[in-house]
């Protein structure tokens, strides 16, 4: 019995490494992009029977470290890839990786449905999350003190806020974070006084700010973001060690295909063709 | 005595059975042996490798000028040129300081355990002294059902639920505070005071109950004066566990407490734990970079932290025990 039972251990260990190679793409990454990656990998298992596609998710920073580590072919990205880890990427294999924009994200900011405020300035953003500006009254709004939500410093979207609205100042003490968009979305929701921004693609049951620019009310509309009108959209990348071939080519191919594309726009994001 | 060493040891000769017998006890024996061995080698080695990523901290330059034992621990010069302590490792100019991190970690440990060890030693001693015996067995195998359930899921339930009651009912701007993560927290730690104490004070022999009633105590004062004293040191390492489980505890204050890195005393803002920054900053962080680095050396300091407790308790128990036992031991 003993034996038997550790036959079948052995074996399943010995099995494993070979199931991880059989002709499959491993998908890793950003936390943002997980819905969308498990999306392509269905539609295309689907179109092509016999091929496997895993997607996980973890960061955008596990997905680049597994691509380092070459424990990933594809890494996902809501940012691009950082100095660091392009020098670690060309130490270990001497390439500085291929990076493949397959999806654009608006990043949006969220304030409760029963806030007057619609819309506010990059200028006014950049005040309230630096802490120049502490009360709604400030920015046409009721007299109460904002309470700001912001996300976890090793987000893609904190580093992309910090560098496109707050112009790489730091945010204010008080800003409290939260672990994912989920997160911020739920706080926003029950508190009436706070801010809040994460992708476009969950905003549900908040209300989504316009971005004033003169007189003109920009909202993170598919149109405004597709054609770079929105001013805080970002691309959603898929990074490789090389030029993708086989099976991990066939996947992307399909991801940028129309029909792919398609896929993106039903999960939320926009798509980049 | 003396008769005894003049003569020549002779082993007794053993029956085949017996030698058997004696045989197959070194080998469990044995195995035994290299389990706690393998346990302790495993732990060891967790040690080390946490330890070998902090030290990434003090052998690289880059990592040194980046974080350096000044930054960590003293304020610095934010732009504005007014020393503060922060805690913002992905900035242009990265800001390391600890002090935001000890003080959060500070907060909800010390309302969790203001909330926990009253409500936990008070249950446990009711459950003891004072329950029918039907409602007992009752209570035990519920709350040690409590102290299963996953942190994930009372922390979402912090978030979900006990957020707008807190906050109302203690008038806090914020909904997302040091005082919720806290009560979060309690809500982990209660089980697992409540069961330790409640087998330290049911181990109390019966004959120390039975003297104090006959010579005409109350049950109260007999519970309170003689069962509590005698199982203190029980009662302190279910206080040390529960301590080491609040410190160490990551999901719920990530999810409860706000994680703003504010240095202030009120419970009604924000706090940034120790153990939630590991976990928030992991899953994003450059491999080797100094932030990496720096987040395990928070580690380590975690490690210390409960290892330098419990020593303390465990030689105060010593201590209480000494004296207990009429300091005749």
């Amino acid at each position: 019995m003993k034996t038997f039972l550790g036959s079948i251990v052995a074996g399943l260990l010995l099995a494993l490494p070979l199931a991880a190679q059989a002709g499959n793409v491993t998908v890793k990454g950003s936390d943002t992009m997980v819905i969308l990656g498990q999306r392509w990998a269905e539609e295309f298992m689907k179109k092509t029977p016999g091929t496997k596609v895993q997607v996980t998710g973890g960061g955008s920073g596990v997905g680049l470290a597994a691509l380092q580590n070459g424990t990933t072919e594809i890494a996902m990205s809501s940012r691009e890839m950082k100095d660091a880890e392009k020098t670690k990427l060309r130490t270990r294999y001497n390439t500085t990786g291929v990076e493949i924009p397959v999806a654009k994200d608006g990043v949006t900011f969220y304030v409760s449905e029963s806030n007057p405020v619609n819309a506010l300035t990059v200028e006014q953003l950049r005040g309230i999350y630096v802490g120049d500006i502490t009360n709604w009254k400030q920015v046409g709004g009721p007299d109460a003190p904002i309470i700001i939500y912001s996300r976890e410093n090793s987000s893609g979207t904190y580093v992309f806020v910090k560098d496109h609205v707050l112009d790489g100042e730091d945010y204010v003490a008080s800003a409290q974070t939260l672990p994912g968009t989920a997160a911020v979305v739920n706080a926003v929701a029950k508190e009436k006084n706070s801010i809040g921004y994460g992708g476009a693609a969950y905003a549900k049951g908040i209300k989504e700010l316009k971005i004033k620019q003169g007189n003109e009310e920009v909202a993170p509309s598919a149109e405004n973001i597709k054609t770079g009108k929105y001013p805080l959209s970002r691309d959603l990348y898929f990074y490789l060690r090389n030029k993708p071939s086989g099976e991990a080519k066939t996947f992307i191919d399909f991801a940028l295909s129309p029909e792919g594309q398609a896929v993106v726009t039903k999960v939320g994001y926009f798509p980049v063709k | 005595m003396e008769q005894g060493l003049s003569q020549p040891l002779v082993a007794p000769s053993l029956s085949p059975a017996a030698r058997r017998r004696q045989l197959r006890e070194k080998v469990i024996a044995g195995l035994i042996t290299l389990m706690a061995f393998t346990g302790i080698a495993a732990l060891i080695l967790i040690i080390i490798f946490v330890a070998k990523e902090a030290l990434g901290l003090f052998l690289d330059a880059e990592a040194r000028h980046e974080a350096s034992l000044s930054k960590m621990f003293l304020a610095q010069d934010v732009p504005a040129g007014r020393p503060a302590f922060r805690w913002q490792p992905v900035s242009k100019v990265p800001k390391v300081s600890m002090i935001p991190l000890f003080v959060g970690t500070l907060k909800t440990t010390v309302v969790s355990m203001m909330v926990a060890v009253p409500l936990g030693v008070f249950g446990a001693l009711f459950a003891a002294e004072f329950a029918p015996r039907r409602l007992r067995e009752l209570l035990k195998p519920v709350i040690e059902l409590l102290a299963g359930i996953p942190s994930v899921v009372l922390g979402f339930f912090a978030l979900m639920v006990m957020s707008t009651v807190v906050k109302d009912v203690f008038h806090f701007d914020r909904p997302l505070n040091a005082m919720l993560a806290g009560l979060g927290l309690a809500l982990a730690i209660v089980p697992v005071i409540f069961t330790v104490s409640e087998d330290a004070l049911t181990a109390v022999p019966r004959s120390y109950r039975e003297a104090s009633l006959a010579l005409g105590a109350t049950p109260w004062e007999t519970a309170w004066k003689v069962v509590l004293p005698a199982a203190a040191p029980g009662i302190l390492a279910a206080c040390v566990l529960g301590f080491g489980r609040a410190i160490g505890e990551t999901m719920i204050v990530l999810m409860a407490s706000g994680n703003a890195d504010v240095i202030s005393w009120s419970l009604g803002d924000s706090a940034r734990s120790l153990s939630a920054t590991i976990a928030a900053e992991m899953g994003e962080v450059v491999v080797g970079s100094p932030h990496y680095s720096l987040l395990f050396f928070i580690g380590v300091q975690l490690f210390l932290f409960t290892f330098v407790l419990n020593m303390l308790a465990s030689s105060w128990t010593r201590r209480v025990v000494r004296k207990l036992t009429g300091g005749a031991a």
